[in-house]
């Protein structure tokens, strides 16, 4: 049953040292403000789940959060490389970071397995491909039917996954539109899960029956953050602000340049400050 | 080519949109390819089906997308489909006629490295990793490359086998397992490239205009090997040239709305 609280509160009851933790959005409604509420909690020894990490786990990483990044792309998207991350791979810096390197169809696939409650995901996936050499948890299984010679990966099951999503109504069902990603199976596949929104509204009796809705059950904490997903958008709320992802490149490439950018944007932050971020990004 | 009123970038983008066809139902990669499937469907092949990884089906960006999730993307499409269904249905599902990458690395098969330069336990260069790409490669019906030509780029040996070409030649795919084309074609700044019907092996079949083979060796780090008919790629006419810059145009203002002056540098397109 999910319940309205504070993003602070939502994210020290949910996240704990050494979590697998999830903060999922493909390209649109990154939830930020949960990532920056994370760094500001000094929380420790992370498994970071993600297909795309971008930016936020960027900052987590290059603030000492994460021990391991599960992942299949990570840039900076439009732009090129994550130059913190990049730290930790190539000098481990801030600390040493394990990865766990997939492609796309795989963790889309290894999300459904842990919201369908499978321990694996089958697909037709990494022929010829040599992430398969360097990661142990890419295996294959024959179909006992045809024959055919299939990949298998782990079911991913975070312990805490974070979205951003359009809003909620007064019970606490979320809706998510626009490019929807991954947002349901990560919620669905974790064993708990905080949504940031944009809005409350009065119910949602007025909506196309199809929509992607996660029941207020299936979610357990809902923060209203205004502009949570800046610098990334909220289809139907604000537009992408592409210039921070460009700026992020120049601040990521040094150490205390970043250190004190952080510092300045999320340590001395609130989740308040999101709204104001966003005001020229709105839709006129 | 400084006498000629193209650039070598804009003539790779405009020859490989001519290799787009109207019932192409296309997977997209950002960048170049990006820019290319967008100048096709608003030159000769409008009807073509433009698909993006984030899940959106059928789109018509009016600009260039940033990434591969611009909210543009999802308005313009017909239908916009979760992560996990873009994968499985309609990648896996074997309705994709043609995968459209691009490449930090490239060798000779058409095989591609977008993972790591050096040793992927100590890389000197981490790079994004693989994304969409390595199931794209095996999945889609065939592949088309483009990228600008250098020896950094199209390299004898990559470092890392991120998507799967067509292996060590011949009919590799074939021997593990894969039942799609592969790279059929690939477009570079300089000439375009199609695999020998034997080897596999990447071979110029087309100049562009101006163009000679030491330029094309000269960026390329394998010994080129070069059809016995070579043609040369018919120079962008003013339709296509005049669309791909006014789409760059429409692009850069629309995204200045945000970015000021860096939307340039953002847009890897063309």
């Amino acid at each position: 049953m999910a319940t309205f609280v504070p993003l602070k509160q939502a994210v020290a009851d949910n996240l704990r040292d050494g979590d697998i933790a999830a903060f999922e959005g493909f390209t649109h409604l990154i939830p930020t403000a949960a990532a920056h509420e994370a760094i500001r909690q000094g929380v420790k020894d992370l498994t970071l789940v993600r297909m795309t990490p971008d930016v936020v786990y960027d900052q987590m990483i290059g603030m000492g959060l994460a021990r391991k990044l599960v992942f299949s792309y990570a840039g900076n998207p439009g732009v090129g490389l994550l130059r913190r991350m990049r730290d930790a791979v190539e000098n481990a810096y801030p600390r040493p970071i394990e990865l766990e390197e997939h492609s796309h169809a795989a963790m889309a696939n290894a999300y459904e397995a842990g919201a369908a409650g499978l321990p694996c995901a089958i697909f037709r996936g990494y022929l010829g491909a040599e992430l398969s050499r360097v990661n142990a948890n890419i295996k294959q299984v024959t179909c006992p039917f045809s024959g055919e010679t299939l990949a298998a990966v782990p079911a991913v099951r975070p312990d805490v996954t974070f979205i951003h999503a359009q809003k909620a109504d007064r019970k606490g069902n979320v809706l998510i539109e626009g490019i929807i990603g991954i947002q349901k199976e990560a919620v669905l596949a974790a064993k708990r899960a905080v949504v940031t929104v944009e809005e409350v509204v009065e119910d949602f009796s007025d909506l196309h029956p199809n929509l992607t809705i996660l029941p207020h059950w299936t979610v357990t904490a809902i923060a209203v953050v205004p502009g949570g997903a800046h610098p990334s958008y909220t289809h139907g709320y604000y537009a992408r602000d592409n210039a921070s992802y460009l700026e992020w490149d120049r601040i990521a490439a040094d150490r205390e340049l970043f250190r004190a950018w952080m510092d300045e944007n999320v340590i001395k932050a609130t989740a308040e400050d999101f709204a104001a971020r966003v005001a020229t990004l709105r839709a006129v | 080519m400084s006498d000629r009123d193209f650039t070598p970038n804009e003539m790779m983008t405009i020859a490989a949109s001519r290799a787009l066809k109207g019932d192409d139902v296309c997977f997209v990669g950002i960048g170049a390819p990006s820019a290319a499937c967008n100048v096709a469907r608003l030159t000769h092949a409008p009807d073509i089906t433009l698909i993006y990884e984030s899940g959106t089906i059928g789109t018509a960006p009016d600009v260039l997308p940033l990434s591969i999730g611009d909210g543009e993307l999802c308005e313009t499409a017909v239908t916009t489909v979760s992560v996990p269904e873009m994968f499985r249905y309609w990648l896996q599902g074997g309705r994709i006629t043609l995968g459209f990458l691009g490449a930090a690395q490239l060798d000779r098969f058409g095989n591609i490295n977008t993972t790591v330069i050096g040793d992927y336990d100590h890389p000197k260069t981490r790079l994004p990793g693989g994304g969409g790409a390595p199931e794209i490669a095996s999945s889609a019906q065939k592949i088309y490359i483009t990228m600008a030509q250098s020896k950094r780029g199209m390299v004898d040996k990559i470092d890392f086998y991120t998507s799967f070409g067509h292996g060590e030649g011949g009919d590799h795919r074939r021997r593990i397992g894969i039942d799609t084309e592969g790279p059929a074609l690939l477009i570079t700044d300089l000439a375009i490239w199609e695999p020998d019907p034997e080897t596999k092996e990447f071979t110029v079949v087309s100049l562009h205009p101006g163009v000679s083979r030491e330029q094309v060796q000269e960026t390329c780090g394998w010994t080129v090997k070069f059809a016995d008919r070579l043609d040369e790629t018919p120079a962008p006419t003013a339709l296509e040239l005049k669309t791909l810059r006014d789409l760059k145009a429409r692009t850069e203002a629309a995204h200045k709305g945000t970015s000021g002056s860096g939307a340039k540098k953002g847009s890897k397109d063309g």
